[in-house]
Parts: C-alpha cells; structure tokens; sequence
C-alpha cells in the first residue's frame, strides 16, 4: 500500500531570466489501486506537474510538499524517486543513441530492483512483455527510441512500467498520438500493470478517449496551474459534452473533433 | 568552449567553402621530400594554427634523432615483415610529405619496416607495435603497409611509450584488396607524436581506416586518401578523448581524383577536464575528373566539462557537379541533459546514466572495430578514462 501526497505545490520555470509560476498550489492525493485522470487543456499545467514530480532540473519548486509513503520525495535525486517507486511514462520520450534498448532495460531494472534480473528469466519476462504490447523483438537491440515512430515510443514507455512496476505511475499524454489499435494495446499493458492491485496511476490526458479503455477511480480538471475542480467518472462525460469552456472561457473541446 | 555546428547537403554546382574558407584550394597544398623545402612553421600557417608549436620537442624545427622507437611486428603466416633501409624503391609511393615535420621524418629515418598482405589472401591480424624513444628523446619513423591485388587483412598500430615520435605511414592498397587498418595512439603523458599517414588506394580497393587517439601530451595525426583507380571505397573513422592538458589534433584529407569514388569520414571525440583541446579539420576535394564520387564527411564531439574547447573544421571543395553526392556535418555540443534525465527518470544513477550515454556516443566507431581483443581494450580505456572524472 503506497500513498502519494502533493500539498500546496507551486513551481515555476525560469527561461530568459524571468521566472513563470506554472503550477499555483496542487493538492492530490494518490494511493495504491486508485487511478486518477487529470484533465485540462493545453497550458494548464499538467505536463509541469508531472515532470516536477520526476524531479526534471528545469522546474524549481518553490513551496509545497510531495511526499510518497510520508518519505520527502522533493530531497531526492531523479534516479532515487524512480527507485523509490516513481514512474513517469513520458510524452516526448527521449532518445538515446548507441544504447541498446535491451542494455537500457536490464539497467532500469537492476538499478529499480535492486539487484541484477537472472538473465535466464529475464530475458523471458522482456521477450513476453514486448509481445504483450505487440513490440517487434528486433527493438531490443534499436538505440533507445531512434528513429521510432511516436506510437512506438508510447509502447515502449508502457513496456517499462511494466517491467519497473513502480508504487505510483504518472502516465503523460501517453494516448496522445496514438491510433486506435494502438491506444487499445497501450491502454491494455496500462491495465495488466493495474491489475496488480498495488498500483497507483495518475493519468493526464487533454482527451476524454482513453478513459473509454483505463476506467479512472477520480476525475480531477487542471486549469490555470491547479486542480479546480474534482469528481468522479461522470465529470469526464460532462467534459466531453461542454469542453473546458467553464474552467477557462475559452471553447476548447475535449474530444477530438 | 568552441562549437562549431553546420549540416549542409551540397547540391550539384561546384563550389568551395568551409566554417574558415580555405586560404587556397586544397588542390595548391605543398608538398616535398626534402624538409630544407618547407620553411619553419611558427605557428600561424593554416596547417599549424590550432597546434601548440612550443610543444612539439622542436620535431618541425630540425629536432635531430637521439634515440630509435622499437618497431615489433607480430604477423600470422603469409605476411612479410622486412626492414629496409631508405633507399628501397617501394618507398613513397603512396604519398609525398605535406608538412615540414612529415618530411624530416622522411629525411631523418634510417630504417624503413614493411609489411606486406600477400596477394588473393585472407590472413589474421598483424600487430605493428612502436614503442616511443623515451621520455626526452627525439625518433623517426616510416612504415609501410603494402595489400597485393585482392588481399584482405587487418593491420593494428598499436603506439605506446614516451618520448617525441614522427613517422610517415604508407598504405599500398593494391587492387581490388580490402586492407583494415586501426592505428591506436595509447601513450604515456609526455609523448608527443605527429604522424602522417598516406593510402593510395587502387582500382575497387578498400580501406577502412580507424584512428583511436586517447594519451599522449600532443598528437596530431594526418591521414590523406588518394585513389589510383575507379571504385575505390575509403571509410576514416575516428575516437579520441582529450582530458586536461592534452592537444589531439586529427587532419583528415580525402582527394577524389578518381571517378566513381567513395569516401566516408566519422570521426568522433570527447573532451573533459581543463585545456583538454582537440582539433579536428576535415577536409575533402573532389577534382574535376572525379565524376560520381559519394564523400561525406562528420565530426562530432561532446565536451563533458567546463575548461576544455574542441575545434571542428569541415571543408569540402567541389570541382565537378557530376557527383553522387557531398555533404558534412560538424556538431561540437555538452552532454545532453535530457538523457541524463530520461535514463536517471528509470532509476539509473547519474554517474552510470553518464556512462552509458557516452560509450552510447562511441558505440557507431567501436562496432566497426573487427578485432574483437582491441574492441575490448579500447572499451575497458574509455571506461577508465570516465571513471578518471568520475564522469
């Protein structure tokens, strides 16, 4: 049982020597089995969140609290919050030339286990985890994410959370530009990693679709750098039906037209 | 920090430019047997600009001979190792001195070693060890390779020692042979070594030439290509890393004068620690008569800490549109943040993700590298050149 807790989050980015403040005071709590979406449109802040709370240099936090298991998640390195039982699936993942996936992948794992994966057993585990999610076998040995196709790149990130299986997963756009098929192949490998039990999801998305595949527990809108307004599934469809018009006054819809 | 960044396709009108234009065409470039010809560089010349002449044991000002460098070869059955004195006739012939320090290495060598790939042959690697003369000391050099007609072979340099070192190298790559050439500059700190290597690559010959250049306080290695025959095919690859203090300086010269001609240049460094210093000109012409010719030429380099300047000058010069194709890239850039990030986002810790990213960088070199005992040597040196840092 893990819980995530975001108190009074502010962060700002500096660029050009000025400092943004992005987010403006997010509270949420996250525990394990619970999945919430976060909903928003462009701008509002969403992607800030998630990157502040993998620990991306660019983002200052500068008041607020994250905590993950009352352990303060804000003291750590990037690799120690991963370790720790963060995962963030990215929505530009980035990408690595001359390092083999499957040399990236055993690396993730001994470092997140702890110790070395027996390589008999892994090699099985990695081999079935990249047919689950329809991955060609001959990615294993493709830099990591060169010259992949975006859909490609969102694959693999779900391949990593499955095979990392972090306490609480934060999952960034990973439905945006996805095809059906492979937003139902996504969406599947986010559920198998659900099924678990003992697993958390903080799901951000623009779009109501991918809540047709990942049922979400909690509906959370984002607008201008804080949660504004909470609820359950049924906020979702009202989302869908009216758009963020009422949170920000402009139309922007949540479906894609 | 210098950096230098052009990506440039060049299309089919001839023409000539560089990130400095060439003072003149690259076709007009001096050269001579007899090292009274050239003057004394002081060190503003183009061709000695970006090398720290006080540093060079005085190798382009007449430095005499005090000691020899140790030449073992170490050849499977069917190579021919010889040595011979200067006056041998097979001497020269893949190229003439193009500075003043490669011809006083031709004027100063007494003994000449020549290794010869038997020709319609496939034979092991052969091993050229040179160990330097000595710390304080002054050698020349000059060694021959020579691949007969349809030979196919692997030739490791492997430098190592102290002392100042300079020697011209021969590839004669007879036709239709396939000659790999690795030239390792491992040296102590002190060694200072200015080496010139020449190929005269015959008709549909091959070379794959690799320069790996990690000690030594000051090396500068110039290999030049030049094609005695249609189809002849070039790849000069290239790995060298600069911690402080040290100057590597790699000249790379392609001259197309051959139709149907390929060449292919990748060099790649990594630079940390203060006045870590490379230099990188890479330069290719294609002349007149060498219509279809395919050249490209990249240099890439990653400056892994504050204090060190990687210099990286491509120039290409076209006299003919009647070409496959042209182009350069030159990137000198930090370590990119977003992979750190990405890879320490997945657990990994910093020092490693570091690693990773960097032998990722030499990854396209070191896979080109056939023997699997110098790939493995050239691996566990990058390592230990990180962990110098902590990197």
């Amino acid at each position: 049982m893990a819980t995530l807790e975001i108190k009074d989050l502010h962060v700002s980015v500096t660029a050009d020597e000025t400092s943004k403040e992005i987010l403006k005071g997010v509270d949420l709590t996250i525990k394990s089995g619970e999945t919430h979406a976060i909903m928003g449109p462009n701008g509002s802040g969403k992607s800030t969140l998630s990157y502040a709370i993998a620990g991306h240099p660019k983002y200052q936090i500068t008041s607020g609290s994250v905590t993950l298991d009352g352990e303060d998640v804000l003291e750590m390195s990037v690799d120690e919050r991963a370790r720790a039982g963060l995962f963030l699936a990215m929505q530009y993942p980035v990408e690595v030339p001359g390092v083999s996936m499957s040399n990236f992948l055993r690396t993730a794992a001994t470092a997140v286990r702890g110790e070395a994966p027996n390589l008999r057993h892994w090699v099985k585990e990695v081999k079935g985890a990249m047919a689950d999610l329809d991955i060609d076998p001959a990615f294993a040995e493709r830099s990591v994410n060169e010259g992949f196709s975006g859909g490609e790149k969102k694959r693999h990130e779900i391949l990593q959370l499955g095979l990392l299986k972090p306490k609480i997963a934060i999952l960034d756009e990973t439905d945006s530009g996805l095809d059906v098929d492979a937003l139902r192949v996504v969406s599947e490998g986010v559920n198998r990693y659900k099924e678990s039990g003992e697993a958390g999801v903080m799901l951000i998305t623009h779009y109501t679709r991918i809540l047709k595949y990942i049922e979400p527990d909690f509906v959370h809108v984002f607008a201008n750098g804080r949660i504004v307004e909470s609820g359950g599934r049924e906020l979702a469809d009202q989302l869908e039906e009216q758009g963020y018009v009422k949170y920000t006054g402009n139309q922007e819809a949540a479906t894609v037209a | 920090m210098a950096v230098t960044t052009q990506d440039q396709q060049h299309g089919l009108t001839a023409h000539s430019h560089g990130a400095g234009v060439p003072v003149s065409s690259r076709a007009d470039h001096f050269a001579s047997f007899d090292v009274a010809a050239f003057e004394v560089p002081g060190g503003r010349e183009e061709i000695w600009r970006f090398t720290p002449m006080k540093r060079l044991a005085n190798l382009h000002n007449g430095a005499l001979a005090t000691a020899v460098a140790a030449v073992d070869v170490s050849a499977p059955e069917g190579v021919r190792v010889e040595t011979v004195a200067k006056g041998d006739d097979r001497l020269g012939v893949a190229g003439t001195p193009g500075d003043r320090i490669a011809a006083q290495a031709w004027t100063s060598f007494t003994d000449a070693t020549v290794v010869t790939l038997p020709k319609d042959t496939k034979v092991g690697p052969t091993t050229v060890t040179i160990t330097g003369p000595g710390v304080g000391e002054v050698a020349y050099g000059h060694l021959q390779v020579r691949a007969e007609q349809f030979a196919e072979g692997v030739v490791v340099l492997d430098h190592r020692g102290s002392g100042a070192y300079a020697d011209n190298v021969e590839f004669v790559v007879g036709d239709g042979a396939h000659l790999t050439v690795v030239a390792i500059q491992d040296w102590a700190d002190d060694a200072v070594h200015v080496s010139s290597h020449h190929t005269k690559l015959g008709q549909d010959a091959t070379l794959r030439h690799t320069v790996i250049s990690l000690g030594g306080d000051l090396v500068r290695i110039t290999p030049v290509v030049t094609y005695a025959g249609r189809g002849g095919d070039a790849e000069l690859l290239g790995l060298y890393f600069a911690d402080a203090g040290q100057h590597l300086e790699h000249r790379p010269f392609i001259d197309h004068a051959q139709p149907n001609c390929r060449s292919n240049v990748v060099y790649k460094g990594a630079l940390q620690g203060d006045d870590a210093h490379t230099v990188w000109i890479g330069d290719v012409l294609i002349r007149a008569a060498a219509e279809g010719t395919e050249t490209f030429e990249l240099n890439r380099n990653l400056v892994l800490t504050d204090g060190a300047r990687a210099d990286s000058v491509p120039n290409l010069e076209i006299e003919t549109g009647e070409i496959e194709g042209a182009g350069h890239a030159s990137a000198t850039g930090r370590f990119d943040d977003e992979q750190l990030f990405y890879l320490q986002a997945r657990g990994i810790p910093e020092e490693q993700a570091r690693r990773l990213v960097v032998r990722g960088f030499f990854h396209e070199i070191l896979l080109k590298i056939s023997v699997p005992e110098v790939r493995e040597r050239l691996e566990a040196a990058i390592e230990a050149e990180l962990e110098a840092v902590g990197a």
